[in-house]
């Protein structure tokens, strides 16, 4: 049984599409962050977003919601720009990141935004902080889900590695995490920098369930997450394989794009591109 | 005497023969199994040492609260984070040279940035955990803790004092850094001993209207102030018993937490001699007497002698000896005070 319907996917789609618009604008106004990463994570957040996460936009805090926590905080121009178009806080305020006085933060920061479950940017410590969540929840008989979102260059931390071993030993089935797996990292590609693989023979070591999706396929993306709701004894790892830049194709799988935010005149191109689909459509946008 | 009747402590204060001996860490296990009868949100954590640290006591009675994490301390301070941030109140134990040593980032970040309840109990701090030597050793921790936003620093003086600290630290609500020895040291303090977090306690005061004259021929009821933190407490006492016999006035305070600091209480004890020493076992850079210099500097500035590791990494040895060989027994705080004194009036 598929769990999306036709109607649902081109929402979404459309979706992706308004929230990558929305991390060019805000990086070209802050002048700084990073590029790559949004851009590749954004059809998952819009999933999580917008279908699977159980949760209140209106109400950040409420009681027994599902718990999205952003390890590679890094990211968090997808995760703002997700959080605003679903309704957290006006789509507007996402032009103040980075900036002085703001909420959106260059890094996520917990008591800066409501709705933002954790503080993280220094790697490798998100999955245990899920799991310690997780733990808790578990202890009193909670049935929400705790989701943990990494990247793949933060599989080089000891301590992440130390949480797969936590999670694995405690059979944390409230917990899924998901790796970002596009391969870059800053000082290049991964396998070149600290080879990663096989990461998930080395995730079923460590006592997970897991599963390799496409990261761009709502589909897979929304099966994989009800799929780990349905495995009992173990903590679930989906290994996302996306495209780093992705929907701009003049910077997909570029590593250099992994830190750095457009120019205007690059954003201006960027923004027209995501806005006639590359070309797809033409319309007064351009 | 001028013990603070106030401070109800022990009657045989200054006889080292009689003086019951305990280790602090002890009051800790005490402590947390209580505070864990007392409140059930209270969970425990601990890397691969939980006797050693005490854990074990609330690992038995309450073992769907006790979480063994093995030997990751990084792992333990940020799947703390989690249970806090979810609404627990989690303890985590292991010797302070790996928590908050290993895992100092994921304190500050994980747990201190995002101002979540963990309390973090770091045994086996100073030169006195013995033959283990240098590695085990932590004499940094209060420097790598104290500059940290929202957290609360506190190294009690004995076994009762460990104990209602950790009972304390409950009802604190953000992160709090506790530090703990291993050896059996005197236990000095009472069950009725106040103890208040953030509040220094004066447990030695010269008697009232016994003013003596000093070089410049002012009268004062004192001639030095030492203020003091963790078991060395007790060696300020002896020290200042001593001292009396010579008559030299001294006040002693039981400086146990360390941030915040009470700044009344140290501010008054310049006003009132004019000299200050600072005694603590941990390195004296970044240490308890750093943060008095600092109160003393902004507010009233009088000389200061710095009791404490000079600089160096520790060794093995039985832990008198160490005490005596860095430089923090009896007879050098008596040493520090008359330096002190020396520099008072120049």
């Amino acid at each position: 049984m598929p769990h999306l319907h036709d109607d649902k996917i081109k929402f979404l789609e459309q979706k992706a599409n308004d929230i990558r618009q929305s991390i060019i604008e805000m990086l070209v106004e802050a002048g700084s962050g990073h590029t790559a990463g949004p851009l590749g994570m954004t059809d998952i957040f819009t999933a999580f977003y917008f279908h699977i996460l159980n949760h209140d936009p209106k109400n950040p805090a409420m009681e027994d919601r599902d718990h999205l926590i952003l390890s590679n905080g890094h990211i968090c121009p997808v995760q703002y720009a997700a959080m605003a178009h679903a309704g957290y806080f006006p789509i507007e305020e996402l032009k103040t990141l980075r900036k002085f006085g703001t909420r959106l933060q260059g890094h996520p920061h917990r008591g800066s935004l409501p709705g933002v479950e954790t503080t993280s940017g220094p790697l490798g410590s998100g999955l245990s902080q899920a799991a310690g969540y997780a733990y808790g929840a578990r202890m009193d008989n909670k049935k929400f889900r705790v989701y943990c979102l990494m990247s793949d260059g933060e599989q080089d931390a000891g301590n992440t590695w130390e949480a797969a071993m936590f999670a694995g030993k405690n059979k944390l089935n409230n917990l899924t995490a998901l790796i970002d797996r596009n391969n870059i990292q800053i000082d290049g590609m991964t396998e070149d920098i600290m080879p990663l693989e096989n990461l998930r023979a080395k995730y079923e070591a460590f006592n997970w369930h897991v599963l390799e999706i496409n990261g761009h396929n709502f589909e897979e993306i929304v099966n994989a997450t009800e799929e780990a709701k349905a495995i009992y004894e173990k903590p679930t790892l989906i290994v996302a394989h996306t495209i780093p830049g992705k929907g701009i194709k003049e910077i997909e799988f570029d590593y250099k794009w992994h830190g750095i935010p457009p120019n205007k005149d690059q954003a201006a191109k960027f923004l027209s591109e995501l806005r006639t689909l590359s070309g797809k459509i033409t319309s007064g946008h351009q | 005497m001028p013990i603070n009747p106030n401070a109800k402590l022990v009657s045989n204060l200054l006889d080292l023969k009689t003086i019951e001996q305990a280790p602090t860490r002890k009051g800790y296990g005490e402590g947390l199994l209580e505070a864990g009868e007392k409140n059930e949100k209270v969970v425990a954590l601990c890397a691969d040492l939980t006797e050693s640290t005490q854990m074990h006591l609330f690992a038995k009675k309450f073992p769907e609260r006790f979480i063994e994490i093995g030997v990751a301390e990084q792992n333990m301070a940020t799947v703390a984070s989690g249970l806090a941030n979810y609404g627990k109140i989690p303890f985590i134990s292991s010797y302070a040279m790996f928590s908050p040593g290993r895992n100092w980032e994921q304190i500050r970040t994980t747990i201190c940035y995002n101002n979540v309840p963990v309390k973090i109990a770091g045994s086996h701090v100073g030169v006195s955990v013995g033959p283990d030597g240098a590695t085990h050793q932590a004499i940094e921790d209060i420097a790598i803790t104290r500059p940290i936003p929202n957290i609360t620093v506190i190294n009690p003086c004995d076994m009762h004092e460990a104990k209602k600290a950790t009972l304390a630290a409950v009802s604190i609500d953000g992160p709090i850094y506790l530090r703990f020895h291993r050896e059996k040291t005197p236990v000095f303090t009472t069950p009725d001993t106040p103890f208040q977090i953030g509040r220094a306690e004066v447990v030695w005061d010269p008697e009232k209207g016994s003013p003596s004259s000093d070089d410049s021929g002012r009268l004062s009821l004192l001639d030095v102030a030492i203020i003091a933190c963790g078991p060395l407490v007790h060696n300020a006492i002896l020290a200042a018993a001593e001292l009396e016999k010579a008559g030299i006035k001294v006040r002693v305070i039981n400086n146990h937490t360390i941030k915040p600091m009470d700044e009344k209480t140290i501010i008054q004890a310049a006003k009132d001699a004019d000299a200050i020493v600072t005694v603590e076992e941990h390195q004296v850079q970044g240490g308890m007497g750093s943060a008095v210099a600092e109160v003393l500097a902004r507010n009233y500035p009088v000389p200061i002698e710095f009791i404490g590791v000079q600089n160096r990494f520790g060794e093995s040895g039985a832990p008198n000896e160490l005490i005596e060989h860095f430089g923090m027994g009896v007879s050098h705080i008596i040493g520090a005070v008359k330096k002190v004194l020396a520099r008072k009036h120049v």
